[in-house]
């Protein structure tokens, strides 16, 4: 048995198939305030089938707080959805069709209100059928449903025995069954604040385990969860983890999430916790036979995370050239893999040759710069000594190339402008060769770093 | 019935019946990854996948230069690369000219932690799929390499010796004893020139990356003659130790190779 609850207008807070979730988990939305229900099985909790019409009847008038929709709705119950919704939509109050007898209440509809949408019949079609039903001088349901079949199919073809089924209300079909909007939201509230990271890891894991659960269901996948921790001093600690490839490893999540919580703790004991996450559609990849392995997605993010916590996360990434002469201007990215797939490998032979063509010179670069004493001869380095923490550079300069003078960034209060050498020098017998700069502005001598 | 019957007739017999038993089977040759430089691939053979290689030298032997032209054959060839540099000597500038893709690289930066470098080398190897692993201690005081512990590189080769993973460690003095498949030392010395001094080569090339502003680097002009470089480093001696990855002591052979790389 079906049940069609239509409201001729309802607040637009409020939303009739939600309503109608109250009393049956099948619901197909019909149109803007149509809703029809299967009511098989609900006699245990709402009794008969004109009993739970009453009770639809009754709780619609309630306000939206109270489970209702603030206004007047009417119900019809029958055996055929489209018969109940024929019913509901023409008949005020509560109207139970009793199966087989559909004609007993539809039978005198105008056929003008024959809904055709419902078997899904264009509008052209069923114009044309309805005016010759007129000039043949049918102006009801009853009067439709009377005609033989085998002469509607001679004259209207499949389509109008299908509208004549549609009026007699004998039509079969599934609910279109409205799913309700998936929730990727889970909180937990715990008895005791906790106040140490491994027993926050028992109540992660139950949570990413629901979550990645629903994902599943659904054939998602995230690339973005947030964490929300309340604290027992009222505050709150957020979290967001973002991924470059979705996923929905509930064991991976639980790792980069306590790998996270373990840099960046919450100040205080965590009252309750709340995980959500941003489902997108899984990561879909055909990678070619002949490229290179790389590493699988999950376990690169699980190594990022971990030699983040491990060095910084500010010292792992891949670097990018700043668009500037400064010295050793450079930023950090975050590493990604890139999925370039060149079957020909046409690409990487132009790139290798390009680098053929160049000279590849090793530099390794001092940080921070060796603050230097150089003894100078008329003018020219001569001799240069240099200590720092971890390093030492000194010896007798026996070949240097130079001075070239760099400047930059004169508008702003970091310029810099400096003369640059490369120099070689000879400490017992050994020679290295270095790059060595005088700052214009201090006049003071560093040691940048050496050629390798 | 005679009693003594000597060894070649013994196996000839035994061969006969029961096939070549005697003959001892080579394992399949083991798959490389190119250096960049065809001169050293002549002599190694490049560098064996799922081993470790090491590269040692003094300062400016041209350490430095190797690795950024491995990293700049492996980048461009697809692989992904992964950089621990211990003492954060990496100079991205320099390491652009020699033509690396950054996008392929995963650089890990250190602060001295000689710790933290094996154990960020250790989760690179772990996690699997990484073409190229360099370990870079080649800043890290000669006191300091002596003390690694062999566990360490017996640990490294284990994890990788089934997977196509190159390690190789850039040190000043070898350091991973028997656990290295391919040694190269570098005695080269850095040399130059007052040759062929011509005005656009004064300046070295010095690292030029793509920019969009135009270069305020210009020459102080001065009475001397300018100094440039014919060629800044050269490899001359490459000793290269090749061996099993788990059997250093078979197929053992040591031999002396020059090469000069101007």
């Amino acid at each position: 048995m079906f049940a069609c609850i239509h409201a001729q207008q309802i607040p637009a807070d409020l939303s009739l198939p939600e309503f109608a979730y109250n009393f049956s988990p099948v619901v197909e939305e019909n149109r803007t305030g149509t809703v029809v229900i299967d009511v098989d099985g609900c006699e245990l909790l709402f009794g008969s089938a004109y009993q739970l019409a009453n009770e639809i009847s009754l709780r619609a008038k309630k306000a939206g707080p109270q489970g209702g929709v603030e206004s007047t709705v009417s119900v019809a119950i029958a055996a055929n959805p489209d018969a109940a919704i024929h019913a509901a939509t023409r008949l005020p109050g509560i109207t139970f069709v009793s199966p087989g007898e559909e004609l007993t209440c539809l039978g005198e509809f105008p056929i003008d209100h024959l809904n055709y949408s419902l078997v899904k019949v264009e509008k052209k079609v069923a114009d044309e059928i309805l005016e010759t039903l007129k000039l043949w001088g049918i102006r009801t349901f009853a009067d439709f449903a009377s005609l033989p079949v085998a002469g509607v199919s001679e004259r209207l073809g499949q389509v109008g025995v299908t509208l004549q089924q549609l009026a007699a209300g004998k039509t079969e079909r599934h609910l279109n069954v409205k799913q309700p909007a998936p929730v990727f939201a889970y909180s937990i509230e715990l008895e005791h604040a906790i106040t140490e990271l491994e027993p926050l890891s028992f109540v992660f894991a139950p949570l990413l385990h629901q979550l990645c659960a629903a994902l599943n269901a659904h054939a998602l996948a995230t690339n973005e969860l947030s964490v929300v921790m309340q604290l027992e001093n009222q505050a709150t600690h957020e979290r967001k983890l973002t991924l470059p490839h979705p996923m929905r490893d509930h064991k991976v999540f639980l790792k980069l999430l306590l790998l996270d919580t373990e840099m960046h703790p919450p100040p205080a004991a965590v009252r309750s916790v709340s995980i959500t996450c941003e489902p997108v559609k899984p990561r879909v990849l055909q990678n070619g036979l002949f490229v290179p392995l790389a590493p699988a997605p999950d376990k690169l993010e699980l190594t990022l995370a971990r030699l983040a916590k491990l060095v910084g996360e500010e010292n792992i990434g891949s670097p990018a050239l700043l668009d500037t002469h400064r010295p050793d201007a450079f930023s950090m990215n975050r590493f990604t893999l890139k999925s370039e797939n060149r079957r020909d490998g046409k690409g990487a032979k132009n790139r290798q040759s390009a680098i053929g063509n160049r000279q590849s010179l090793g530099f390794r670069i001092f940080r921070p710069p060796l603050r230097a004493v150089v003894q100078a001869e008329q003018g020219w380095p001569a001799q240069i000594s240099a200590w720092g923490k971890r390093r030492s550079v000194y010896g007798k300069v026996v070949s240097l190339a130079g001075p070239w003078r760099t400047t930059g960034d004169w508008w702003r209060g970091d310029r810099w402008a400096r003369d640059e050498w490369d120099v070689m020098l000879e400490h017992s017998g050994q020679q290295a060769v270095y790059r060595i700069y005088r700052e214009l502005k201090t006049e003071a001598w560093f040691v940048e770093g050496n050629y390798d | 019935m005679k009693a003594v019957v000597s060894k070649a007739k013994l196996e000839a017999d035994i061969t006969s019946r029961f096939g070549d038993v005697f003959k001892i089977h080579e394992k399949p040759v083991v798959e490389t990854l190119s250096t960049g430089i065809p001169e050293i691939d002549a002599l190694t053979g490049g560098l064996p996948r799922g081993a470790i290689s090491e590269v040692f030298g003094p300062a400016s032997s041209g350490r430095t230069s190797l690795m950024y032209s491995m990293l700049a054959y492996a980048t461009t060839h697809e692989e992904t690369c992964a950089l621990v540099d211990t003492n954060d000597l990496f100079a991205p500038t320099a390491a652009a000219a020699a033509g690396i893709d950054f996008d392929r690289l995963l650089w890990v930066r250190g602060a001295g932690n000689l710790e933290h470098a094996f154990k960020a080398t250790d989760l690179l190897l772990h996690a699997g799929g990484f073409g190229l692993v360099i370990l870079d201690i080649g800043d890290v005081a000669a006191k300091d390499t002596r003390r690694i512990i062999s566990s360490w590189w017996y640990r490294f080769r284990h994890t990788v010796e089934d997977r196509p993973t190159v390690i190789v460690v850039i040190s000043e003095e070898a350091c991973t004893r028997s656990c290295a498949a391919l040694t190269l030392e570098l005695n080269g010395a850095a040399e130059w020139s007052r040759a062929n001094a011509e005005p656009s080569a004064t300046a070295p090339n010095r690292f030029i990356a793509p920019r969009n502003v135009l270069p305020m680097r210009k020459q102080i002009p001065v009475n001397r003659p300018p100094v440039t470089y014919a060629n800044l480093l050269r490899l001359n001696t490459i000793k290269v130790n090749r061996q099993r990855p788990l059997f250093p002591s078979l197929n053992e052979s040591l031999f002396r190779a020059h090469v000069d790389l101007r």
